[in-house]
C-alpha cells in the first residue's frame, strides 16, 4: 500500500467511526432536552428518571464523539498537507468558525448540564441542554458546509500563481446549495438514528415488562421519532439526488451503475450479476424512478457513466473519472434500505402498542432490538456513498485525491498511524459498546431526587448531586 | 496593523488561553497519584476540573482550526512536519478525555486504575511534546523552499526543545498544584499547597533557564521584556505559594503561563515557522497567510464571537467556584 493508500484508509476509518456518535449525539441531544421540558413542565417523576436514563446513555456517547473529533480536526494538516495548503483560504473558514460557535457552545453547556443539576435554576439548567443541543447542529452545519463546498465549489476563484483556491463570497459558501439539502437530510438522519436507540433500549425492557411507565413511551417515543424523521430523510434525500446529479452527474450514474445515457431510466433494487452491473443476470427494476430522483420527471434523461467520462476527459484531460461503481451502486441501495427497513421496524412496534397493548412477539422483539443498528449503517453508507462517488477529486473538478496527501510524511508514518489509530479505536469501540450494554441493561433510576438549587446560604455541605 | 499581523496575535491568544487553562488541567491529572491517596481522593481531584476541561480543550480545537484559517501553510506544515508527536498528543488526549467520562462507570478497582494512568499519561505527554514542539518552532527546523519540513523525526528531540518540553510540564504542574489549593478544602488543600512549594525550586530555574537560552539566542527587545515579566510573575507566584495565598498564587501562575507564551511568539514574529535549511524559506505572517478576504471575515466572527465565548465560560468557572472536600464526593459510582 502506499502512502496515498494509507492515507485514504485513515481518513475513512477515523471519519466513519466519528460519525457513528456524532448522530446518536446530535438526534439525542434534542431528544432528552425534550423529556427534560417535559418533567419541568409537568413535574411527573416518569419523564425526569426517563432524562437522567437517556441522558446518560447521551454522555458515555458524546465522549466519544468529542475524543474522536479531535483526530478529524487535526489530520487534514498531518495526511493531507497538500490539500490544506490548496483549500485552506476557503475551507479553513467554516472549521475555525464551527470550533468558535458550536464546539465552544456545546462543552460548555454540557459542563454545566451534568454538574449543573443543584447548581442551577431548573429552568435555566434546562436551558443549559437546548443550548448543547443547538451547539451540536451549529456544528453539523458548518462542516456540512465544507464539505459542500468539497462536492460542489462555490465563491471563490483560483489563484493560478499560489496554485491556491481563494475565497471571494463567505456567504455563497455558508449558502452553496450543496449545503442545504445535505444539512436537513444529515439532521433528518441523526433523529432517526436516536429514535432507534429509543425503540431498541426500550423494546428490549418491554419485553422482560421492566419499568413499563418509562419504557412504553419510550418505545413510542423512538417509533414516532423514525418516522417523522424518516420521512424527512426521504423527501430532502430526493432533493439532495436533484442537485447532486446537476452537480455531480458522475456519482448519480455511478450510484445506478448506468453505463449508458438513458431516457427514462429505471431504478434497480438489486441486480445479481459482476459487481459493478456491468453485467446482468437478473434484477428487479421499478420503472422511470432514476429519471424521477436526478429531474423530477419520469420521463427525464439521465446521462451515463461513459458519455460523463469522455465529457469529463475532454473537460478535464485525460484521466479516469469514474468512481469505484461497486462501492457507490451498493452504498446507495444499502442507506436507503437500512433506513427504510427501520422505518417499518417503527411502524410494527407502534401497531404493537396500540390501545395500551404491550408488544410480546418474539421476533419483533428481535427486530426492534436489532433496528439500533440500522440507521447507524445507513448513515455510514451515505457517506461513503457521497465520498466515494466524488472520487478521483478531493474539491470536484479542480483538485485530484492523488494530489491531496502530505509530500512530507513518510510512508511508514502514515503506516505507523492508521494501525495505531485503528487499534486504538477498535480496543474503544469494545470498551464504549459494554458500557452503553451496561448502562442500557440497568434501566431507569428508581428514585430520583430532582436536585434542585435551594436557596440555603450556606451549601458548603451538601455533597455533589453530581460527581465523576 | 496589518490583518495577518492582527492574526498572529490572535493565534498567540488562543494559544496563550490553552495553556492557561488546559495547563491547570493537564497540572491535576499529573498530580493524581501525588495527591489522591485514595479513590475518593482521586475522585475529588478530577472533580475540580470535571465541569470545565472540555471548554478548555477546545481552545486547543479552535487554534488549530484557526490556523488553518488564517494561515494554511502553516498548518499544513506544522502538523504534516511535526507528525509522530502530534499524533501521540491525539492518543493522549483521546485516551484522557475518555477516562475522565469513563472511570466511575465501574466500581473494579482494576478498571479505575487503567484510566488513572490515561489521566496520568494522557496529561504528562501532551504537557511535555506541547513544550517540545514550541521550542522546536523558536528554534527553526528544516524547511524547504517548498514549505516542506524535511527533517525526520529526531530533528525535534534537540536539547532546547527537551528544556522546553521539561519547562511547560513544570509550569503545569505547579499552575495545577496552585489551582487544587484554591479548589479544595481540607486535608488535600494543605498538601496541594505543599506540593506547589516543592515544584517550584526546579520549575524557576527550568523556566528561567528556558527564557533565558531563548532570548540569547533570539535577542528580541520585547521578548526580554515578556520574559522578564514572566520571571517576576513566576516568581510573585512561589511566594505567593509559600504564604497561602492561593487566589494570588494561581493569578501568578497563570500570568507565567501567558506571559511566557507571549514571550515566545513575540520572539517568533514575523517569522511563525522560522527555517534552518540553507535555501529553504521560512514561513511568516505574509508568506503563510490566507487572503485579506478571509482574514477579515474571520476578523469579523472573532470580533462579534470572542467576547460571548469568554463570558460564558467565565460564568461556568462563577457557577463551578464552590471549594470540595473529601466529603462532598458522594460514594458509589454513577
Ligand atoms: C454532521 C455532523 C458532523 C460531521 C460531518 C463531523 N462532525 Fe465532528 N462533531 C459533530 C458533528 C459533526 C458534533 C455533533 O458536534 C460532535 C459529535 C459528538 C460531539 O461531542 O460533538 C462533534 C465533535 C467534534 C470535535 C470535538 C468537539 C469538542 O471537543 O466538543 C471535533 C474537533 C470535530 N468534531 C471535528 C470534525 C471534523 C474536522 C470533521 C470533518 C472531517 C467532523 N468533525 C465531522
Ligand atoms: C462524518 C461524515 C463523513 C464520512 C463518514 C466521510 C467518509 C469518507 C470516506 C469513506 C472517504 C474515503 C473515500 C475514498 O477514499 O474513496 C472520505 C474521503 C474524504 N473526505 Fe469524507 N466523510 C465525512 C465527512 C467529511 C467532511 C465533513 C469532510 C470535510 C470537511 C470530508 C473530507 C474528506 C476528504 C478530504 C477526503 C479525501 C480523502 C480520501 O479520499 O480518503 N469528509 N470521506
Ligand atoms: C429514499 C431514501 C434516500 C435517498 C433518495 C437519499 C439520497 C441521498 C443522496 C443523493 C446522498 C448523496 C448526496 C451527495 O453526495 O451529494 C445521500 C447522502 C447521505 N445519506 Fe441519504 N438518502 C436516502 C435515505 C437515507 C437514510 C435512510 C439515511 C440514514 C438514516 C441516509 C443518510 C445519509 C447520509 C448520512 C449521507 C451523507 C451526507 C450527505 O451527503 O448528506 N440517507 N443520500
Amino acid at each position: 500500500m502506499d502512502k496515498l493508500d494509507l492515507a485514504r484508509w485513515q481518513f475513512a476509518i477515523t471519519t466513519v467511526y466519528h460519525f457513528i456518535f456524532v448522530p446518536i449525539t446530535i438526534g439525542l441531544s434534542a431528544l432528552v432536552a425534550g423529556l427534560q421540558t417535559a418533567w419541568v413542565r409537568t413535574g411527573k417523576e416518569q419523564y425526569l428518571r426517563a432524562t437522567k436514563f437517556w441522558g446518560k446513555l447521551f454522555l458515555i456517547n458524546f465522549a466519544m464523539g468529542v475524543v474522536t473529533g479531535i483526530v478529524q480536526e487535526f489530520q487534514f494538516g498531518m495526511n493531507w498537507s497538500a490539500y490544506s495548503r490548496f483549500v485552506g483560504d476557503i475551507f479553513g473558514a467554516p472549521l475555525a468558525i464551527e470550533g468558535l460557535l458550536a464546539f465552544f457552545l456545546e462543552s460548555t453547556f454540557l459542563g454545566l448540564w451534568i454538574f449543573g443539576w443543584d447548581r442551577l435554576p431548573k429552568r435555566v439548567h434546562l436551558a443549559t441542554i437546548w443550548i448543547a443541543s443547538i451547539g451540536t447542529m451549529l456544528s453539523a452545519y458548518f462542516i456540512l458546509a465544507a464539505n459542500s463546498w468539497m462536492q460542489h465549489p462555490v465563491g471563490y476563484t483560483m489563484n493560478a500563481a499560489r496554485g491556491r483556491a481563494e475565497l471571494t463570497d463567505i456567504a455563497a459558501v455558508l449558502t452553496n446549495s450543496t449545503a442545504l439539502v445535505t444539512f436537513p437530510h444529515t439532521i433528518a438522519a441523526c433523529f432517526l438514528t436516536a429514535g432507534a436507540l429509543l425503540l431498541a433500549v426500550s423494546a428490549w425492557h418491554l419485553r422482560r415488562r421492566n419499568q413499563i411507565e418509562v419504557f412504553r413511551p419510550g418505545l413510542k417515543l423512538g417509533a414516532w421519532v423514525i418516522l417523522i424523521s424518516g420521512v424527512a430523510v426521504l423527501i430532502t434525500g430526493d432533493l439532495q439526488a436533484r442537485v447532486m446529479t446537476e452537480q455531480q452527474p458522475m456519482k448519480m450514474a455511478a450510484a445506478e451503475a448506468l453505463y449508458d445515457t438513458s431516457k427514462p431510466a429505471s431504478f434497480s433494487i438489486f441486480t445479481i450479476g459482476s459487481l459493478d452491473g456491468r453485467d446482468e443476470v437478473y434484477s428487479v427494476r421499478i420503472p422511470s424512478l432514476l429519471s424521477f430522483m436526478a429531474t423530477a420527471d419520469p420521463q427525464g434523461e439521465v446521462e451515463g457513466i461513459n458519455d460523463l467520462q469522455q465529457q469529463y476527459a475532454a473537460k478535464y484531460g485525460s484521466g479516469d473519472y469514474v468512481p469505484y461503481v461497486p462501492v457507490t451502486y451498493w452504498s446507495f441501495r444499502l442507506m436507503i434500505g437500512f433506513g427504510v427497513l427501520a422505518m417499518a421496524i417503527a411502524a410494527l412496534a407502534l401497531w404493537s402498542t396500540r390501545k395500551g397493548r404491550l408488544p410480546g412477539g418474539r421476533w419483533l422483539w428481535i427486530a426492534a432490538v436489532s433496528t439500533v443498528a440500522m440507521p447507524l449503517l445507513a448513515n455510514s453508507f451515505g457517506w461513503i456513498f457521497t465520498e466515494v462517488g466524488r472520487q478521483p477529486w478531493t474539491v470536484f473538478g479542480m483538485f485530484k485525491t492523488a494530489d491531496s496527501v502530505s509530500p512530507s510524511v513518510a510512508t511508514s508514518q502514515a503506516a505507523f498511524s492508521v494501525v495505531l489509530l485503528t487499534l486504538l479505536y477498535g480496543g474503544l469501540a469494545v470498551i464504549e459498546l459494554m458500557l452503553m450494554l451496561r448502562y442500557a441493561r440497568a434501566g431507569a433510576p428508581e428514585n430520583v431526587v430532582p436536585g434542585e438549587e435551594d436557596d440555603a446560604e450556606d451549601d458548603s455541605d451538601r455533597p455533589l448531586a453530581f460527581a465523576y | 496593523m496589518e490583518l495577518t499581523t492582527v492574526w498572529f496575535i490572535l493565534i498567540a491568544v488562543l494559544w496563550c488561553g490553552y495553556f492557561l487553562l488546559e495547563g491547570f488541567d493537564f497540572g491535576v491529572g499529573m498530580l493524581l497519584p501525588v495527591l489522591g491517596r485514595d479513590d475518593r481522593e482521586r475522585r475529588l481531584l478530577i472533580n475540580t476540573i470535571g465541569p470545565v476541561w472540555d471548554g478548555n480543550e477546545v481552545w486547543l480545537l479552535v487554534a488549530g482550526g484557526a490556523t488553518f484559517a488564517a494561515f494554511p501553510e502553516w498548518y499544513a506544515t506544522l502538523f504534516s512536519g511535526f507528525y509522530l508527536p502530534l499524533l501521540l498528543i491525539l492518543v493522549a488526549l483521546i485516551l484522557r478525555g475518555l477516562a475522565f467520562e469513563y472511570r466511575g462507570k465501574s466500581d473494579s478497582p482494576q478498571w479505575k486504575r487503567y484510566w488513572d494512568w490515561a489521566i496520568i499519561g494522557g496529561s504528562i505527554v501532551p504537557a511535555v511534546l506541547w513544550g517540545v514542539a514550541f521550542g522546536n518552532i523558536v528554534r527553526g527546523v528544516p524547511i524547504s523552499a517548498e514549505h516542506e519540513y524535511v527533517g525526520g523525526f529526531f530533528n525535534l528531540l534537540n536539547p532546547y526543545a527537551l528544556v522546553g518540553g521539561l519547562t511547560t510540564t513544570g509550569l503545569f504542574l505547579l499552575h495545577g498544584a496552585v489551582f487544587l489549593a484554591l479548589k479544595t478544602d481540607g486535608e488535600i488543600r494543605a498538601r496541594a499547597g505543599a506540593v506547589a512549594v516543592r515544584v517550584a525550586v526546579p520549575t524557576v530555574v527550568l523556566a528561567a533557564g528556558f527564557l533565558l537560552w531563548t532570548q540569547l539566542t533570539h535577542s528580541d527587545a520585547w521578548g526580554w521584556v515578556l520574559s522578564g515579566a514572566a520571571a517576576a510573575a513566576l516568581i510573585s507566584g512561589v511566594l505567593a505559594a509559600r504564604a497561602r495565598r492561593e487566589g494570588w498564587a494561581f493569578i501568578c501562575t497563570g500570568a507565567t503561563i501567558v506571559l511566557a507564551v507571549a514571550a515566545l511568539f513575540v520572539t517568533l514574529f514575523p517569522d511563525v515557522m522560522p527555517t534552518t535549511l540553507a535555501g529553504g524559506d521560512s514561513l511568516t505572517t505574509t508568506n503563510a497567510a490566507s487572503t485579506p478576504y478571509t482574514l477579515k471575515v474571520m476578523t469579523w466572527v472573532a470580533v462579534c464571537f470572542t467576547p460571548i465565548v469568554l463570558a460564558y465560560q467565565a460564568w461556568t468557572y462563577w457557577v463551578f467556584r464552590r471549594r470540595l472536600r473529601v466529603e462532598h464526593i458522594p460514594a458509589g459510582g454513577h
